[in-house]
Parts: structure tokens; C-alpha cells; sequence
């Protein structure tokens, strides 16, 4: 009985370890940004090429921050989440569109409706850079001083949103 | 049939043509040799984050290409190699390297296949040390001896 222990302990070690990683998403790669200042930027407006959008417009409110592109198939799924979201007024959305064409992302727009206060264009993706974006759709919560406190990569579902998301804003907001 | 063959001449001139314009319109900025060689060596460490197990060197994906432009232009201000990767770790993280530092979180990625290594081969040594033990043990009293011999006797006459 003795002799099979040991192989028993190894195999349960091995059995302990996949079990984990059935759990993790290697897509996630946690982002150093996490409790650093947002990088700052001044990009021209969707709606108004002549108007651009800062971060640093938003010192004092706490934001969200919604990288998106017309091609990208993902931020299909999360954008009736986002609608919803920006119909509730808890905390403004602004978003980023990502290597895109002012074209096509109006006309999304247009076709999806529009969760965002405003869209920053990111035409040849350098601020995308800045963000360490590699996965659109992501999502930023920034905080009153400009801090990120948050980032989700991948599409913002309901059960993000509820569990994690919006406890965070309100905690923020509370600040 | 000689206007013909004139025709695909011009054909195939126009293709070579074209072909030579193409290959020239793809390399923006690479025209320094040694930030070339500096951009080739970085993006052989450099992990491209879309196609994960792929350095960005090998990689075709967009974010790659723009990651390998924006080195590009870091090499040719005179950044350093380490100057340039603490960039890119900045924005990206560790996991951006393809040979991942050694701190706290990495030592078991490090050491852990050295110690299952040493874990394994003292598994081996004392197996070893067991079966030598097992083969010293006396073959044969005289007792048994005389019983195999009695036994191989009676097998022969039958």
C-alpha cells in the first residue's frame, strides 16, 4: 500500500496544477498601467475633427475609458452592454477608436448607436501603444486624479460590468 | 503570332516593373543598416502579444508591424536595447519579453525544471541503491542447490 503513495501524491500535484490552469486565460497578460497615471494624449474628435479629447479634461471624474474599432468582432458583443451602461448615467464613457477610418467608425456608430460622450481617433494606433493595447475591445477605469484603476481586456459583459465594474466606479466616486 | 509574342514581352516587362516598385514602397525608415540590425535583434526578444508564442521578428500581425516601427524610431534617436525593452515592459508588461526576467514570480519557471531534474535523479539513485541490495542477497543455499540439481537430474532421464 505503502509503495503507491507517493506516485498518488505526485499525480494528485499534477492533477492540482491543471486544475488551475483550466481557470486562467493566457489572453490576459495583467497590464503594468494598473495604478499608474492614464498616458496623456490630445486626439481629434469622431464627431468633430476640430475639437480633440485629453484625459486631462477629465481630472475630477471618475471615467471610463472604451478602446473599440469598426472591425473588430468582439466589440460587437459588448456594445449593447456599454448602450445600457451610458443610458444609466452612473459614469461617462469615452472611447478610443483604434486603427480605424473615420468612416466606417461613424457609420458603426450610426448602425449600433453611441454609448460615448465623445471618440477619440487613434488612426495609426500610437496612443493604442501608450495604452500597451493588443486586444480591442479594452476598457479603462480611470479614477478622479487620473489614475487607472482598472483594466478589462476583452469585452465588457453583464457580469463584469455588475461584479466588478461598477462597485469599483462607485468606491471611485466615493473617494 | 509576332505581335503576340511582342505583347507578352511587354507583359512580362510591366510585372518585373511593377514588382521592383512594390518591393520598395514596403521598407519605410529602413534605411540605416545598423538600426536594421539593432530593430532585428530586439524584435528576436520581444514577444509579439496577438499571436502569443510568436517573437514580433516572426510575426505578420498589425500590432507586431507597429511595434516594430515604433522601435524603429527609438533605435534611431540612439536608444539603447535595455532603454528600449523597459519601454515596451512599461506598456506592456514582463510577459512582452520573450525570455522572461528572473525575480520572485519567475523562480519557479527557472529553477522548477532543474529541481524536478535533481528530484529525479535521486528517485534513480535510490532505486539503484535498492535493486544492488536485492542482487547481493546469496543466490543459494546448499540446500536448494542440491534440490535444482535433483530436479534437472529427473527432467534429463524422462
Amino acid at each position: 500500500m505503502k509503495r503507491f503513495l507517493l506516485p498518488l501524491v505526485i499525480f494528485l500535484v499534477v492533477v492540482g496544477f491543471l486544475f488551475k490552469g483550466l481557470n486562467l486565460d493566457p489572453r490576459e497578460v495583467p497590464s503594468p498601467l494598473v495604478n499608474k497615471l492614464a498616458p496623456m494624449f490630445s486626439l481629434p474628435r469622431l464627431d468633430n475633427p476640430e475639437q480633440v479629447f485629453s484625459p486631462k479634461d477629465m481630472l475630477g471624474k471618475v471615467w471610463l475609458f472604451n478602446v473599440w474599432a469598426s472591425w473588430c468582432g468582439a466589440c460587437r458583443d459588448e456594445h449593447p452592454v456599454l448602450l445600457e451602461l451610458s443610458k444609466t448615467g452612473i459614469v461617462p464613457i469615452y472611447g478610443m477608436d483604434y486603427k480605424d477610418t473615420r468612416q466606417d467608425a461613424q457609420q458603426w456608430l450610426d448602425q449600433g448607436g453611441n454609448p460615448y460622450i465623445a471618440t477619440a481617433m487613434d488612426i495609426d494606433g500610437r496612443v493604442g501603444i501608450n495604452y500597451g493595447v493588443y486586444g480591442v475591445p479594452e476598457t479603462y477605469v480611470i479614477d478622479k486624479t487620473g489614475v487607472i484603476a482598472y483594466k478589462q481586456i476583452g469585452p465588457v459583459t453583464d457580469e463584469v460590468l455588475r461584479n466588478k465594474i461598477l462597485p469599483l466606479v462607485k468606491r471611485l466616486q466615493a473617494q | 503570332m509576332k505581335s503576340h509574342l511582342m505583347y507578352h514581352l511587354i507583359a512580362l516587362c510591366l510585372f518585373v516593373h511593377s514588382g521592383s516598385t512594390w518591393a520598395e514602397e514596403a521598407r519605410p525608415l529602413a534605411t540605416n543598416a545598423v538600426v536594421e540590425v539593432q530593430v532585428q535583434r530586439l524584435s528576436e526578444e520581444l514577444r509579439c502579444l496577438v499571436c502569443q508564442n510568436q517573437t514580433l521578428a516572426d510575426s505578420h500581425a498589425e500590432l507586431a508591424q507597429d511595434l516594430k516601427q515604433e522601435i524603429r524610431e527609438m533605435a534611431a534617436k540612439g536608444m539603447t536595447d535595455q532603454a528600449i525593452i523597459d519601454y515596451l515592459v512599461a506598456r506592456y508588461g514582463d510577459f512582452v519579453r520573450y525570455r522572461p526576467p528572473l525575480k520572485s514570480t519567475t523562480v519557479l519557471l527557472w529553477l522548477g525544471p532543474f529541481a524536478l531534474l535533481l528530484a529525479g535523479g535521486f528517485g534513480l539513485f535510490l532505486t539503484l541503491r535498492r535493486r544492488e541490495k536485492v542482487a547481493l542477497e546469496p543466490p543459494l543455499n546448499a540446500d536448494e542447490a542440491r534440490k535444482v540439481s535433483e530436479l534437472l537430474e529427473i527432467d534429463k532421464e524422462s
